[in-house]
């Protein structure tokens, strides 16, 4: 049982961590732009494939240094010369744009790639068990995992909080014409800031792309979850968006190794129902059957009981 | 509006109406055949949808328009249809296909479809005597559709799920070194079948067998595999069984690997189009398939020619689903038998019908319920004894155990109602 729960834990943190590098960016870019990118999975997407063709010639870190640098300036064209244009239109042309480029960049992706599994794998040096805890390997693949991503978190942090950049940033969140005002150059802040979110969803791309397969669908089965985090965090938090990585990392992992289901629950209450009851599927269901569904569960109480998320300062 | 035609020169006008002449009658002799292919073709499985394309028109043409076409030289057009593999666009598709006048369909990924499709079939026949389509269903393995729900407007050329699973539980119960197994699987109709004829065959032939795990995870949804391979660990199972495809069956492979657990995989969908690549020499010796048609050793010459010859015009992809070659070949047999394009004709010529595929096997479609009956095997992903591997990995399929058709006769339930 202790074992289980260890590496439930230590599979959480790293899906969590995970999901953190591209809510972060997402985030960053919303409370800076007001923008929801429904794109951002998309670049993590990119970062995948791009470091998948790198790899092919430079090896895995040569993929791991270009893919993010490639992506993040891909990002920040894409906001120069796509999204400033929309903004003028309002949100909602923003919203409906990024919602399209999510498509085109699939499809580009399934053009230029194909539609196969890209034989993408973890490099040599790290194909090692870092520890082996009751005949169960962790792989020091996800050791780096966790690394790259809590170094990550406390770069962004740092530079955020303490940095000059970081502080005009924050400035610019706020009180954009105040900061212009300074002579501070707010669209140049705003390419920036979407260039390094989208490079932060490229560099997860990259280091989830050997272990998480990378395929045409993979944006897809991030893309939503990514939403959720960010909302639950509360839209423009970035420690809140970190909480609720963390937490929807380590509930599903958790729910997935649990056993208890519907059965438990009726045992508990005494009941019993037939084999050929009409809701014999309602009865069976266990937790680890639902696992991946969790955070949109979690997502629906949250906007109930509290809409501006966990740790949202708005409250309009 | 009066033709101008009156002041061409007199040749002219004379060569025109010979060119008119001629066009009328090549349109007339060679009508193409059309065919619709209802699969999906972009989005998450587009992948084994545009290689099932890809192979039906190589066969199409290989096989019978570069040699003059069937039926005295009419060629075979294939038309694909864009599913999205979802019910819904399915149902879409199948009415273009009908307002295109096309009278025949092949579909194949997904159970969930394939009984989508065939109600609607079913419900355009009843309603459109004497118009009615032929399904022919080259893949999805829910039995369901050659047993309660099982029409004559339905031929099956996959061996459907029980069929192969009562090969797999034979293979793993003969095996004595397994003593406990593991059964994971996409929670949908085809996933709930596996599960469920898994624990009843494996409870009559191996009682002291322990199914230490049966799960269901949602389709298409689970980022990362590791925390079900740790409650595979955990349980200590001797191998693994799962009905998963695409994207599932790669990430849940490769989790496994990784997590350094060297128990067997056994698996109905883990190769070809990228997956054999992905899990290369890490997989090795450790992931089985149960499948129609071995791939090596290679058995015919006829089978090493069709392979090379579709390695020639694609270099990229591999002859991944024999079973199609061999739908299209039944079905043109049964067109050249019945000397007619009738899909009742048709159906009535492919029953109880005899065939030997490519490969040397020989096929058999069952009247009773349509199902198509050959030979099964039990491969096993390895890069030794390979000749035609995949995805250009030096990957491929080597068969280890074949069962023969006459071994795994399943009986059916259906009860076929055929039209007078």
């Amino acid at each position: 049982m202790i074992e289980v729960l260890i590496f439930a834990t230590l599979n959480g943190l790293v899906t969590g961590l995970l999901l953190f590098m591209l809510a972060s960016g997402l985030t960053l870019i919303f409370s800076m732009m007001g923008v929801l990118n429904f794109a951002h999975a998309s670049f993590y997407m990119l970062g995948a494939y791009f470091a998948y063709s790198i790899s092919l010639y430079l090896g895995f870190w040569g993929g791991l240094l270009f893919a993010p640098l490639i992506v993040g300036v891909l990002g920040a064209l894409i906001e120069r010369y796509g999204l400033r244009k929309v903004h003028d239109s309002g949100h909602v042309a923003e919203l409906v744009f990024t919602f399209g480029l999510a498509f085109l960049i699939e499809e580009a992706v399934q053009f230029f790639w194909g539609p196969d599994t890209k034989n993408y794998q973890t490099p040599d040096l790290l194909d090692f068990p870092l520890f082996t805890l009751f005949g169960q390997e962790f792989s020091a693949y996800r050791g780096f995992m966790i690394t790259i991503s809590v170094g990550i978190f406390v770069a962004l942090y740092y530079v955020l909080t303490r940095s000059r950049i970081g502080i005009i940033i924050q400035a610019a969140i706020t009180h954009p014409n105040t900061v212009a005002n300074l002579g501070h150059n707010v669209p140049l802040i705003f390419m920036l800031v979407f260039g390094v979110g989208t490079a932060l969803a490229g560099v997860a791309g990259v280091i989830a792309g050997p272990v998480l397969t990378t395929f045409p669908g993979m944006a897809l089965v991030l893309g939503s979850i990514v939403f959720v985090i960010v909302v639950i965090g509360g839209l423009g938090s970035l420690a809140g968006a970190f909480i609720a990585s963390l937490l929807i990392g380590l509930l599903q992992s958790y729910a997935i190794a649990s056993d208890v289901g519907m059965a438990d629950l009726l045992n508990l209450l005494g009941l019993e129902f037939a084999r050929d009851h009409p809701l014999d599927d309602l009865w069976t269901l266990t937790l680890p059957q639902i696992a991946p569904l969790l955070p949109y569960l979690l997502l629906v109480l949250v906007l109930i009981f509290r809409p501006s998320g966990l740790m949202g300062k708005r409250e309009q | 509006m009066k033709m101008p035609l009156g002041k061409l020169p007199e040749s002219l006008r004379y060569i025109l109406a010979a060119l008119a002449l001629l066009m009328a009658g090549q349109s007339q002799a060679q009508e193409p055949i059309r065919i619709a292919f209802i699969d999906p073709l972009s989005g998450t499985f587009a992948s084994v949808g545009t290689s099932g394309l890809t192979q039906l028109q190589f066969a199409a043409d290989y096989l019978y328009n570069d040699k003059g076409g069937i039926l005295g030289g009419r060629m075979i057009e294939i038309v694909p249809f864009d599913n999205k593999q979802s019910p819904t666009e399915t149902q879409i598709q199948f009415r273009r296909a009908i307002s295109e006048d096309i009278r025949i369909v092949f579909q194949g990924n997904s159970s969930a479809v394939a009984n989508t499709l065939h109600d609607a079939v079913t419900r355009h026949n009843r309603r459109n005597p004497g118009q009615e389509i032929l399904q022919i269903n080259y893949s999805a393995v829910d039995p369901i559709l050659t047993n309660e729900e099982c029409s004559f407007w339905h031929f099956r050329f996959d061996s459907h799920a029980i069929m192969k699973l009562e090969v797999l539980t034979d293979f793993i119960a003969a095996n004595e070194e397994i003593k406990s197994l593991y059964v994971i699987g996409q929670d949908y109709s085809f996933g709930h079948v596996v599960s469920e004829t898994t624990e009843q065959m494996m409870a009559q032939k191996r009682p002291d067998l322990e199914i230490v795990g049966n799960e269901f995870h949602p389709i298409g949804q689970v980022k990362d595999f590791t925390p079900y391979v740790t409650k595979i660990v955990s349980s200590g199972a001797d191998a693994v069984l799962t009905g998963n495809f695409g994207a599932d069956m790669v990430s849940l492979a490769r989790s496994i690997i990784d997590s350094g657990l060297e128990i067997p995989i056994y698996t109905f969908y883990a190769a070809y189009d990228g997956i054999t690549a992905t899990l290369g020499e890490d997989g090795k010796d450790q992931i089985h398939l149960v499948h129609n048609e071995t791939a090596n050793p290679i058995p015919t010459e006829e089978r090493r020619a069709f392979n090379l010859a579709f390695k020639a015009e694609h270099p990229d992809r591999d002859v991944t689903q024999p079973r199609i070659v061999n739908a299209l070949s039944m079905l043109v047999k049964a067109m050249e038998e019945s000397q007619s394009t009738e899909p009742a004709a048709i159906a009535s010529a492919l029953e109880d019908m005899r065939f030997t595929t490519l490969t040397g096997d020989q096929a058999w479609m069952r009247a009773d319920d349509h199902q198509l009956f050959q030979s099964l095997h039990i491969s096993v992903h390895t890069d030794e004894g390979i000749e035609f591997d995949a995805d250009n990995s030096g990957f491929g399929l080597r068969t280890i155990h074949t069962v023969a058709p006459e071994d795994n006769l399943i009986e059916t339930s259906c009860r076929m109602r055929r039209p007078r």
